[in-house]
């Protein structure tokens, strides 16, 4: 496929990571922060063809990861409600809650389906007038475009039975809360081209300055997570902490303007809860006021439901870069992808799920 | 969920901006996405579909930059072969 292929061609990638070796003089640790990214670094062996000295941290960009469990369990109170229509991106289905999930909810005889765009859920309301229609809305800025034109045209076609449960999470400030916490390794970041795309990337340069990190807009195809680990490496080896665009064929500066317009029209940043990391101010979007009626929260009188996370799981660590998802004594044993102990390892693109999918053996995850 | 591909606009469909809506093909696939947010988008061009949204055009310029980037990377890597 054009603008897909090319890019996965393996002697050109040999020609970066050969670079990368010859400029490579100190030990980096560098975090990518989409989940896109990591599955594709786990998934091509691209650490593998990578220096020794660097280390790849796989960041908190999966947002079927962190979503908060609370978050899920208002899911599945609403799903199982009879004249509810619940739908979702497939990835959330599996995602366990404090009890169950929304595919057992399912199979007891909640009508929870599974839709590929949000525009199919106001497709759905339209049809079932008689129904409760409610989209789980998660996802980054990547996500939050459509999302945004879903409630748009909901208020445009003045449909009452339409509402959202929304977890929207938004980037920046998650890279501002890793950095600032003690712990953190981080020193040089592949920002995640996608949520780029849409909000650009004039909101890195404060951060850069500010931490002295390298942040390098990076694609998703092994060239490009190749070429942005190089960017990175040379300006970590040379002592620069700039703002790189190695995305230039997808992400402009300025990002979309149409996109951010409309999500400004209909949401406004609140904070929000991440799995495993707890509450960053300003993380995510809700509803405007002038959307309110949208809110599923507020329609179905679930906002104040607030649950503790369960302390086996060490997702959190895994989505902050502190450990390994195999270094989890859950994983592989009590923890598998057909059984879930955290999102981490539901989602395919969840840190825990890319090692087990691509690395099962104990052995070879020693070896690296 | 995040993930995003390229596809090529094969057909456009609807004058309101914001209910704009294409045919695209992924490899041979063919999927509609909502064009809401890529207003100069034209029959031809690629653009990067997200949950059924086109976030952005591939600009196919830019898009040949990487190779570019390789190409130099290697004639460098020569030249100071030879000097050394
Ligand atoms: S392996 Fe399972 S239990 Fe351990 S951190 Fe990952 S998701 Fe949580």
């Amino acid at each position: 496929m054009k603008f897909l292929d090319e890019y996965r061609d393996g002697e050109l990638a040999q020609q970066f990571a050969r670079e990368i070796h010859r400029i490579t003089t100190k030990p980096w640790n560098i975090m990518e922060i989409c989940g896109g990214q990591t599955h594709a670094i786990v998934k091509f062996g691209i650490d593998e063809l990578l220096p020794k000295k660097i280390t790849l941290i796989h960041g908190p960009g999966c947002p079927v990861c962190v979503t908060p469990l609370e978050m899920i369990d208002k899911a599945l109170e609403i799903a199982a409600r009879p004249n509810v229509i619940f739908a979702s991106f497939g990835d959330m289905l599996r995602v366990p809650g404090s009890t169950t999930d929304l595919l057992s909810v399912k199979a007891s005889g909640g009508d929870v389906r599974i839709v590929y765009s949000p525009l199919d859920a106001v497709k759905l309301a339209e049809q079932n007038p008689a129904k409760e229609i409610v989209f789980f809305g998660v996802g980054f800025e990547t996500t939050a475009p459509a999302t945004a034109l879903a409630i748009y045209q909901a208020a445009q076609k003045k449909l009452r039975n339409f509402s959202m449960l929304i977890s929207h999470v938004l980037v920046p400030p998650a890279m501002e809360a890793l950095l600032s916490s003690p712990n953190c390794r981080v020193q040089g970041f592949l920002a995640a081209g996608h949520v780029c795309a849409v909000m650009g990337y004039e909101e890195y340069f404060s951060i850069a300055k500010k931490y002295r990190v390298p942040i390098v807009v990076t694609g998703f195809e092994p060239l490009d997570i190749l070429q942005g680990v190089l960017m990175t490496v040379q300006q970590l080896e040379s002592g620069r902490a700039e703002v790189e665009n190695q995305y230039s064929r997808a992400v402009r500066r300025e990002g979309n303007q149409p996109a951010q317009d409309l999500i400004q029209e209909v949401f406004r940043v609140v904070p929000r809860k991440w799995r495993g990391v707890g509450e960053i101010p300003q993380s995510g979007l809700g509803l405007g006021d002038k959307y309110a009626e949208f809110d599923a929260e507020k329609k179905f009188g679930v906002a104040h439901h607030h649950v503790e996370e369960s302390a086996d799981c060490q997702s959190g660590l895994v989505l902050q870069g502190q450990i390994k998802p195999h270094e989890c004594p859950a994983f592989g044993a009590k923890c598998t992808p057909e059984h879930p102990l955290g999102a981490t390892m539901v989602s395919s693109e969840g840190a825990c799920a890319a090692y087990y999918r691509y690395r099962r053996m104990p052995d070879l995850i020693g070896a690296k | 969920m995040c993930l995003a591909i390229p596809g090529k606009i094969v057909s456009v469909s609807g004058n309101d901006p914001l209910e704009r809506m294409g045919k695209i093909d992924f490899g041979g696939i063919l999927k509609e996405a909502s064009l809401a947010y890529v207003p100069d988008a034209r029959v031809g061009d690629y653009v990067i579909v997200h949950v059924g949204f086109a976030l952005s055009k591939v600009d196919e310029a830019e898009a040949q930059k990487v190779f570019d980037y390789l190409k130099r990377m290697g004639e460098l890597g020569e030249l100071e072969e030879r000097r050394t």
